[in-house]
């Protein structure tokens, strides 16, 4: 088989392995979170916590539970990675240091899953298990709580309420990440990722210098590092090991558990705001975008070739995998950084300056495309929000969407929204640019050197957590920075996005007339796919042109 | 649609209100209007006043920051940037200056009729007092609840409503209208307006508004854009425009560092340049003009909206409540057929019919000899022509009206009128109705019709015969063209309801002719408010017309009440707009005014950011070509050179603004139809538009930019 049909079948057996995800998951999911019914457990969890299932939240109170429940799981994170030397199961691994576990709790607690360490020299088996596996069930499923109580900000009317985080978290892990990531475990397993409680063992490599490798129970944290678009690798070559990511199979497989609910979301959006068709707009523009990222960068790294090892290979082979190859490299690359999962299968820093830059322009969409879960669904609604505010003025009417109302107060949460990321991301690289020290962290020089630290502080802020590598990040400064990047990236939107909801919520219902501007048509996607490209392209483009542009056009 | 276009401006209709120039559009941009508000452009520098605008204070803080840069380190670049940055500002400024003077000079006129007059007030009047003491007091010491008295000639001194007497009053002032309107105590039409003159007879009016607070004064204070307030939709607007502002000013402000690195640190100028070409200035600065032109618009049709969240709340009307007489229908009735019973010719009904109205002057008698001979070529003849012929005149006893031919040899009546008693009259003569008469007169009273039926008694020497013709259908008219117009705004999502104190058969008939979505038959003014309730209920902004008092509650919970200004003080204090034309079918155009107001803002907002793209080509290149070549691919427009390259999109920025004044003034063109339809219109114009037109425009400029001695 050539690796051209190859590609193709691996593109077409994931799109058609989503597309018949679409309706069933998105359907069960919007029953979870629409159901009135608590399962036994989920009771015993509500007792054991002291929370009152059946309780509404106002949105300021669904805000601060959410930021509370981070707080707490920061906090507890950070001291488990310091005190992991007392416990058992450490394979002998040292006390993490101040900056780094900061960076490390901040960046698990808020789905970024950056890693400034290197997960088989630095951490123990029961951190694994116990620390960071369990905060890729929790991030995964606030982003899915936070979009649904923005949901009912559309459904809800006259209300200054907006679910109950405690449940919707719940649900979701009870429900939907658990059972899922039981399952996908035993998958990964049956193909070859391992799961053992082995300590570190020698291997001779091929050039006979001894390796030492520990084992692990990787496959069940891959399947939901994976499906929580978390990224956090067990070891630190991410997927591109053959621990977690063995063959061109369970590559396909990661693929997709990292895509499915994300691309699913908008089903259950539909469903829940009682109109399918919106659901058909929202995952219309994010297959376009998605289809043209993996396009892009994979006839990049065809056909781009900047370097001598790439012509003699016939292709950008540096920092792929053989056993994958360019196409599902380059699959894996564009789902990965257009889901806020940042789970690596290839060095992003050694393709083409168009692919590595596309993977850069992918996160700055701000992951949409279809993003984290929960989090890209709220962030292409937001985005949304804007088109509709722009549109809905060009047909002359008071904008609204779903009927609801964009006022001032409306646009002034969505603007805020839209703002936070580009600035920490623009400040922190310029920041960091401007102090020489931070500079000098940089292994390259010229603008695959600027790359390097934009894509650093483009994947913090926006939570995917993938590096271009050649920035030697583990240093209390970039710790720092990136780690509170991270958590002011992710949860100051989560603010605005409850504090849009609750705007929503308390309004009164605009009846849908003719008058009325058509979100459900060809028309509105491809105006929210110009608005999203549009919006970005002029806010990175100066930043680009510096780095990945003007690399490629040398 | 194809039928619609090329159709005159005012339709259905609407009389052309002094001013308008089309439908929904505004005057014509006057260039010597810029030279005269370019003092007032300039007065606008004052960063107090700037900085209720961030848009454009951020350019004018730019616009600082470059001449300090100028004057340390001078260089034609950091002059030629320095001054168009300032022009920018001006610029800006002058369309506000542009839009505001329009209104100016408006309130000028205005003022003049508010000239100093002496008011007669009368101390402890009460009605019927026949000897009221009278004093003289300066018409701005006039109180809330006074009395004055007003004769012929002179100038009423202030609003209020008459409480004795009748007359004519020039309202000319305020209308423009010259033909005199009555005025009298008690009823709908008591309210007058101080500045206005009486021409005839006496009146008392009773005073209801302050000095200073008359209708006149809140006129100019409107026109003048005194108080004027921005608008919820401007302030979301300006919102969004703020953070557009404040992402381009990170991006722009980081850039340096990382330019720095790249071996091409900037200077001021270039960043303040970039800055400026990015933040949306286009529609920032023209986003006040176009709120000042949309009520401007509104003042040319002779309307005054009390705010723009009025003028914006019509575009977004879902429901428009129409009185049916004098706006869907002519004021009167009209014969529209000839119904002949059996043996009856057409011709003879016709002939009848006409005869026995040629001494009718009601409105309805003069449509029967206009349809006699329309339809069939009867010849209207006058009384004189009729030899012996007496003229019988309706009576409310007789219900009947007709003429009585004495020709010597035959006695030939003719009677007109309500069914029963033309019927009575035929019995009474020895005559037998035809049985089909009953079935004729019902179907045109089911139809929503009034039946007038026509009798006819001949006498001849010894013998007479009495007979019923026939019967003529007068039905209400619908006005030309309203089907097309209720079709138009259903195209727009608005349904429409119509009013009316008719019987709900009637009332049928009449809406399914004028093509109206619904309608409320035997209304008072009770039902109007409840139906104005329950649309609210669910979610819907209604638009009414009132005139009298007790339409008054209505016209306060509709979201947009026009007054007409024939009405009462309490109709027009209710209302947020007022008519002073009177025209009910003006709701119309009021709905059309407020949705172009927001396609004018969304159209330049797309366009404004749309051209970003051209301007970063343009830019980006011209700052890094230098250290890297490669970039210089991303100069597609092949400009001169680096400094031609910014001071081109610079240039260009500013003048584009000057450009769409006119546009902001006038608005975007507006012609009903569906919202996707509007949208995809309004993308391939604005949004391609706005991509494309600067690559052009910044190209030309610099083709000639380029020969600046010093601009390299």
């Amino acid at each position: 088989m050539s690796d051209t049909l190859g590609g193709w079948l691996e593109i077409l057996a994931l799109a058609a392995a989503v597309a018949l995800s679409f309706r069933p998951l998105g359907d069960y999911m919007a029953h979870i979170l629409t159901s009135r019914k608590h399962w036994r457990v989920e009771r015993l969890v509500y007792r054991a916590g002291g929370m009152d299932g059946d309780a509404d939240q106002i949105w300021t109170v669904y805000l601060r539970s959410v930021l509370a429940f981070s707080a707490v799981s920061v906090l507890f994170l950070y001291g488990f990675l310091r005190l992991q030397n007392h416990l058992p199961l450490a394979l002998g691994t040292p006390q993490m240091s101040a900056s780094q576990a900061f960076n490390t709790a901040a960046s698990f607690v808020t789905n970024t899953n950056w890693q400034s360490y290197s997960g088989e020299a630095a951490l123990g088996h029961l951190v694994q298990m116990t620390g960071l596996a369990v905060q890729n069930f929790l991030s995964a499923a606030v982003g899915i709580a936070v979009v649904t109580a923005f949901i009912r900000g559309f459904t809800r009317t006259r209300t200054d309420r907006v679910g109950n985080f405690w449940v919707d978290l719940t649900r979701v892990v009870v429900r939907l990440l658990l059972p899922m990531a039981f399952v996908f475990a035993i998958v990964l397993v049956a193909a070859g990722v391992i799961q053992n409680f082995h300590g570190f063992q020698d291997a001779t490599a091929i050039a006979g210098g001894s390796q030492k490798i520990p084992g692990g129970p990787v496959a069940s944290q891959e399947a939901i590092k994976e499906l929580g678009t978390n990224g956090g690798g067990f070891y630190n070559a991410n997927s591109a090991h053959p621990f977690e990511n063995p063959t061109a199979f369970t590559n396909l497989i990661e693929i997709y558990l990292l895509l499915v609910i994300s691309f699913c979301l908008p089903r259950t959006f539909g469903v829940m705001v009682g109109d399918k068709r919106q659901s058909w707009t929202i995952v219309a523009v994010m297959v376009l975008i998605w289809a043209a990222s993996v396009t892009l960068i994979t006839v990049n790294e065809l056909h781009s070739i900047s370097s001598t090892a790439g012509h003699d290979a016939g292709g950008m082979l540096e920092g792929k995998e053989q056993r994958l190859g360019v196409w599902a490299s380059a699959l894996f690359a564009a789902s990965t950084t257009l889901t806020s999962t940042g789970a690596v299968d290839s060095a992003h820093d050694s393709y083409s300056p168009g692919g590595g830059g596309m993977t850069i322009f992918n996160m700055m969409l701000g992951e949409i495309a279809p993003g984290g879960t929960g989090s890209g669904l709220y962030g292409i609604l937001v985005l949304a929000v804007i088109a509709v505010f722009v549109a809905g003025l060009m047909v002359g009417r008071t904008p609204e969407y779903l009927g609801k109302k964009l006022t001032g107060r409306e646009m002034r949460f969505a603007s805020l929204y839209i703002l936070t990321t580009p600035a920490l991301v623009l400040a922190g690289a310029g920041i960091a640019m401007a102090l020489p020290g931070q500079r000098a962290a940089m292994l390259n020089s010229g603008p695959h050197g600027f790359s390097e630290v934009l894509y650093a502080f483009t994947s913090a802020a926006n939570n995917n957590g993938s590096a271009f590598a050649g920035l030697s990040s583990n240093t209390t400064w970039y710790n720092t920075a990136l780690g509170l990047i991270m958590l002011v990236g992710r949860l100051l939107p989560m603010v605005f996005v409850l504090a849009l909801a609750g705007s929503l919520a308390g309004q009164r219902p605009v009846p849908v007339t003719a008058g009325t501007l058509p979100t459900h048509r060809p028309q509105f996607a491809g105006l929210l796919t110009a608005v999203v490209v549009i919006v970005v392209g002029l806010t990175y483009f100066p930043a680009l042109a510096l780095g990945p542009l003007a690399e490629g056009l040398r | 649609m194809a039928v619609n276009r090329g159709k005159p401006a005012h339709r259905g209709g609407t009389d052309p209100a002094p001013g308008g120039t089309g439908r929904v559009s505004g005057g014509l941009l006057d260039p010597r209007q810029l030279l005269r508000s370019f003092p007032d452009a300039l007065r606008k520098l004052d960063p107090r006043v700037m900085a209720r605008n961030p848009v454009m204070f951020v350019v004018e803080v730019g616009a600082v920051l470059t001449t300090a840069f100028a004057i340390k380190t001078p260089s034609v670049f950091a002059w030629v940037i320095t001054v168009w940055l300032w022009l920018t500002v001006v610029f800006a400024n002058l369309a506000e200056a542009v839009a505001e003077g329009r209104g100016k000079a408006q309130a000028e006129t205005l003022r003049k009729t508010r000239t100093e007059t002496v008011a007669r007030r009368l101390a402890d009047w009460r009605r019927g007092d026949t000897a009221p003491r009278e004093e003289s007091v300066p018409a701005a010491g006039l109180k809330l609840g006074d009395h004055v008295v007003v004769e012929a000639g002179q100038v009423i001194p202030g609003d209020g409503d008459v409480v004795e007497g009748i007359a004519s009053v020039d309202e000319s002032a305020i209308t423009g209208e010259s033909a005199p309107v009555i005025r009298e105590s008690g009823g709908d039409r008591s309210a007058v307006t101080g500045g206005t003159k009486v021409l005839s007879d006496r009146i008392v009016v009773r005073i209801t508004s302050k000095p200073g607070e008359t209708f006149i004064d809140r006129m100019i204070a409107l026109v003048e854009g005194a108080s004027r307030q921005k608008t919820p939709n401007e302030i979301a607007l300006n919102i969004l425009l703020a953070s557009l502002t404040i992402v381009f000013l990170i991006a722009v402000v980081t850039l340096q560092p990382f330019a720095v690195f790249a071996g091409a640190p900037q200077s001021i100028v270039v960043l303040v340049a970039l800055v400026v070409a990015l933040i949306p200035t286009t529609i920032g600065a023209l986003l006040s003009a176009i709120g000042i032109a949309g009520m401007d618009r509104l003042v040319q049709r002779n309307v005054l909206a009390v705010s723009g969240r009025a003028v914006e709340a019509a575009g977004d009307v879902n429901t428009l409540l129409l009185d049916k007489t004098g706006t869907i229908t002519l004021g009167n009735r009209q014969a529209a057929e000839f119904l002949p019973v059996q043996g009856v010719d057409l011709e003879e009904l016709a002939d009848a019919a006409q005869l026995s109205s040629i001494a009718d002057e009601t409105p309805e008698g003069r449509s029967i000899v206009v349809l006699a001979k329309e339809r069939h070529a009867l010849r209207a003849r006058t009384e004189g022509e009729l030899a012996h012929a007496t003229f019988v005149p309706f009576t409310a006893e007789s219900r009947m009206s007709g003429v009585d031919l004495d020709d010597p040899q035959e006695q030939r009546a003719l009677r007109k009128g309500a069914a029963a008693s033309v019927m009575t009259w035929v019995r009474s003569a020895g005559g037998h109705p035809l049985a089909d008469v009953g079935g004729i007169v019902d179907g045109v009273s089911a139809s929503g019709g009034t039946p007038l039926v026509v009798g006819e008694v001949l006498r001849q020497q010894d013998s007479s015969t009495a007979r019923v013709l026939g019967v003529i259908h007068l039905k209400d008219v619908v006005k030309a063209g309203m089907r097309e117009r209720f079709d138009e705004l259903r195209r727009m999502g608005i349904r429409t309801v119509m009013i009316t104190g008719d019987n709900p058969l009637t009332a049928r008939a009449i809406a399914e002719e004028a093509g109206v979505d619904d309608f409320l038959a035997e209304a008072t003014p009770e039902d109007k408010m409840a139906l104005i309730k329950r649309e609210q209920a669910g979610g819907k902004l209604v638009a009414m017309t009132g005139d009298g008092t007790n339409d008054a509650p209505a016209l306060a919970q509709a979201d947009v009440g026009v007054a007409m200004n024939t009405g009462t003080s309490a109709a027009k204090e209710a209302g947020n707009m007022v008519d002073l034309d009177s025209n009910p079918t003006k709701l119309i155009e009021i709905v059309e005014i407020g949705k172009q107001l927001l396609i004018t803002r969304g159209a330049l907002t797309t366009f404004s950011i749309a051209n970003d793209v051209a301007k970063y080509f343009a830019i980006i290149p011209a700052m890094f070509a230098r250290v890297e070549p490669g970039l210089d691919k991303l100069n597609i427009m092949k400009l001169h050179s680096p400094t031609s390259a910014i001071a081109s999109a610079i240039i260009f920025n500013a003048l584009i603004i000057v450009v769409l004044i006119p546009l902001a003034l006038r608005g975007v063109r507006y012609r009903p139809s569906s919202a996707a339809a509007l949208l995809s219109r309004n993308i391939w114009i604005y949004g391609l538009g706005g991509l494309v037109v600067p690559f052009a425009g910044i190209k030309v400029i610099d083709l000639i930019v380029q020969f600046i001695p010093g601009l390299r």
